[in-house]
């Protein structure tokens, strides 16, 4: 038992240990402290205990918001991977071309995600919106404000305006890694497209892939901005997402406690994706 | 199997060549026999490689035409010329097993599955992997997958020619060895039509029945090993080929004698050289070192096993002598040329010699 104990370490760690209670602990704290409570204001608090998580999984809004979420996220998914690659797999590999296309690519990425959302917002307006109006020219009755369907084209369609060029990017930078002697000797074994597609560049960018799809999922999953501004969660609920039904319920009703609940269950849900990813992602790791 | 003609072919990486320093392949004009081993050789960046990506139809050539048996094929690509090459760093599928790698080739030529089974299980007996037919081609080391690599390339027997690019770099020298003699033993086997791109003189002498020598996009010779030993046509392929290479000393004709600053040389015959800078080759083999002959000062003795390289300085020159491993260098050392290892070149050319 020679082991040194130095206790001088723990000095160094405490700046960040302060950092993230700040940041993470006492603010996650305080909605677990509300979670539990309830108020009717002047900052009296009464013991709720578990009354607010039971109501909200009782709850047909909150699982209705939820399906909505994941339908949405699903949908993203199946848009946008595949599109993503689609485009990839076309984009120049040398020449002029390539700058062009980053930045075209790039760009939709630095758009502010409100900035985006009003883009869409005036564009999809059957009134003044180039969109919108050519739309409804071409004899197709559009209008995003009333039809909650044409509320969930628009919405869908930004998203895959604003976060495709990721997932471009992502399958791009796999697909560059490739040495040329990879599609030579596929040449040489008679390789069709397809085989080239499936056992050289689909192998390659299977990492890429799925920090792509872990992205887009958790993104999607907690998507708030653009829809609120476009649509504000309607017509209805048609597109009232969990993230914007939890700031409806915290700020538009101040109903502190169920928010919190709510804000807790949300947090658990994300917490057991990203483990699930996470580990998908290890275990394909330790299988190399 | 096939004879490939490669008619007067070109080829630059340009988009409008002019000088002919634009070309990486100069001008090549060459059959490969059907059923021939042959080596590529020469060192980086003389077009070896360049010329064998014509002939598989990696690239197509700027000017010229390529036959297999005589039909004209510049214009087919890679899938139609029916040809199995292996490249210089290891090309797996990573996903597929050991077994599917090899069975790719002719999966996608739509094999019947039963020879399929077949052939694969023979290549990888051949290749010695056939414990590891069901292993996850991944996760295998850079031999195993070199030879995955070369197994692709054997695995199709009715192909028109196998090529191989530089193959064995990777894997390690023991290997070596054994692979280069299972390829020759195949060759006489099956009398594939073999092209062996090396810049490695032994890999290349001992694989080939023919070497190819090629030097800054053009073939300088064509010879079996020992032509390119005794009679080297151009003074690169006598400084390239032999450890060391050939002494090459520039000297002045005088009829049957070389005149090398005051020494004079007796030559085996009269040079038929006409103007043009006259250099004399003698490879270290046949320079005598003993007691008579020109003096020269020894400035190193390098012993490499069977025999020893003598280092010597002869008026001035560097040139080297190979003297047997029991002998001794003699207290005032003289060097002789053996008349039977001149060779005489006029602008870096090889001339002959009259009587």
């Amino acid at each position: 038992m020679d082991k040194t104990w130095n206790n001088k370490a723990w000095f160094l760690v405490l700046p960040v240990l302060v950092l993230v209670a700040f940041s993470a602990v006492i603010p996650l704290m305080t909605v677990v402290n509300y979670s539990v409570q309830d108020t009717f204001g002047n900052n009296v608090f009464f013991w709720a205990g578990t009354e607010w998580f039971e109501e909200l999984l009782h709850s047909n809004r909150f699982w209705e918001a939820m399906v909505r979420n994941l339908i949405f996220s699903f949908i993203i998914l199946a848009i946008e991977v595949p599109l993503g690659i689609f485009i990839a797999l076309n984009m120049p590999k040398k020449g002029w071309g390539v700058p062009v296309c980053l930045v075209l690519m790039a760009l939709p990425l630095l758009v502010p995600w409100n900035v985006v959302g009003t883009i869409w917002q005036v564009f999809g307006r059957n009134d003044i919106g180039l969109l919108g109006y050519y739309i409804n020219a071409l004899g197709i009755d559009y209008n995003y404000v009333q039809d909650p369907f044409d509320a969930w084209v628009t919405v869908i369609v930004m998203d895959v305006w604003h976060w495709t060029s990721l997932v471009v990017l992502l399958c791009y930078a796999g697909l560059v890694s490739i040495p040329d002697a990879f599609y030579q000797a596929a040449k040489i074994d008679g390789a069709s497209r397809w085989a080239v597609f499936r056992y050289i560049q689909l192998p390659k960018m299977q990492r890429v892939l799925l920090i792509a799809v872990l992205l887009r999922f958790m993104d999607s999953f907690m998507i708030y901005t653009e829809p609120f501004v476009v649509t504000g969660g309607g017509p209805g609920n048609s597109t009232t997402f969990l993230s914007i039904d939890l700031v409806k319920t915290a700020l538009g009703q101040f109903d502190l406690g169920p928010a919190a609940a709510m804000s807790l269950v949300y947090f658990l849900i994300i917490l057991l994706l990203s483990w699930v990813f996470y580990t998908v992602m290890t275990n394909y790791d330790a299988e190399r | 199997m096939a004879r490939i003609d490669v008619n007067h072919i070109r080829h630059s990486y340009l988009p409008n060549p002019r000088k002919d320093s634009d070309f990486a392949l100069k001008e090549v004009h060459h059959t490969f026999e059907d059923g021939g081993a042959y080596a590529l050789l020469g060192p980086s960046g003389c077009g070896k490689t360049t010329l064998l990506n014509i002939i598989s139809g990696l690239l197509h050539p700027s000017h010229g035409q390529l036959l297999f048996n005589g039909r004209d094929i510049t214009n087919l690509s890679t899938q139609e010329r029916n040809i199995a090459q292996v490249f210089q760093f290891p090309v797996i599928y990573d996903t597929m097993t050991v077994y599917d790698n090899l069975a790719f080739p002719l999966r996608n030529r739509r094999v019947p599955e039963a020879d399929v089974d077949r052939k694969v299980r023979e290549t990888l007996d051949m290749i010695d992997l056939a414990g590891l037919a069901k292993k996850k081609a991944r996760g295998l080391t850079a031999d195993q997958k070199q030879k995955i690599s070369l197994g692709r390339g054997l695995v199709r027997s009715d192909v028109n020619a196998i090529l191989f690019d530089e193959p064995l770099t990777v894997i390690d020298p023991h290997m070596k060895w054994v692979l280069r003699s299972q390829l020759k033993q195949l060759h006489r086997r099956f009398a594939y039509t073999m092209v062996y791109v090396t810049h490695d003189q032994t890999e290349a002498l001992t694989f080939a029945d023919r070497v190819v020598v090629m030097y800054d996009g053009e073939i300088v010779q064509i010879g079996t090993p020992a032509e390119l030993f005794e009679r080297p046509r151009h003074t690169f392929v006598g400084y390239f080929i032999g450890s060391p290479g050939m002494n090459v000393l520039p000297v002045a004709l005088e009829g049957r004698t070389a005149k090398f600053g005051a020494l004079r040389i007796e030559l085996p015959g009269v040079p038929k050289a006409e103007a043009g800078a006259v250099e004399l080759g003698i490879r270290p083999e046949y320079v005598r070192l003993g007691r008579e002959g020109m003096a020269v000062q020894v400035s190193k003795v390098e012993d490499v096993g069977r025999h020893k390289v003598v280092r010597a300085n002869l008026e001035g020159r560097e040139i080297a002598a190979v003297i047997g491993e029991d002998d001794e260098v003699p207290a005032e050392p003289k060097v002789r040329f053996d008349p039977a290892g001149i060779n005489i070149y006029a602008d870096s050319w090889r001339v002959e010699m009259g009587a």
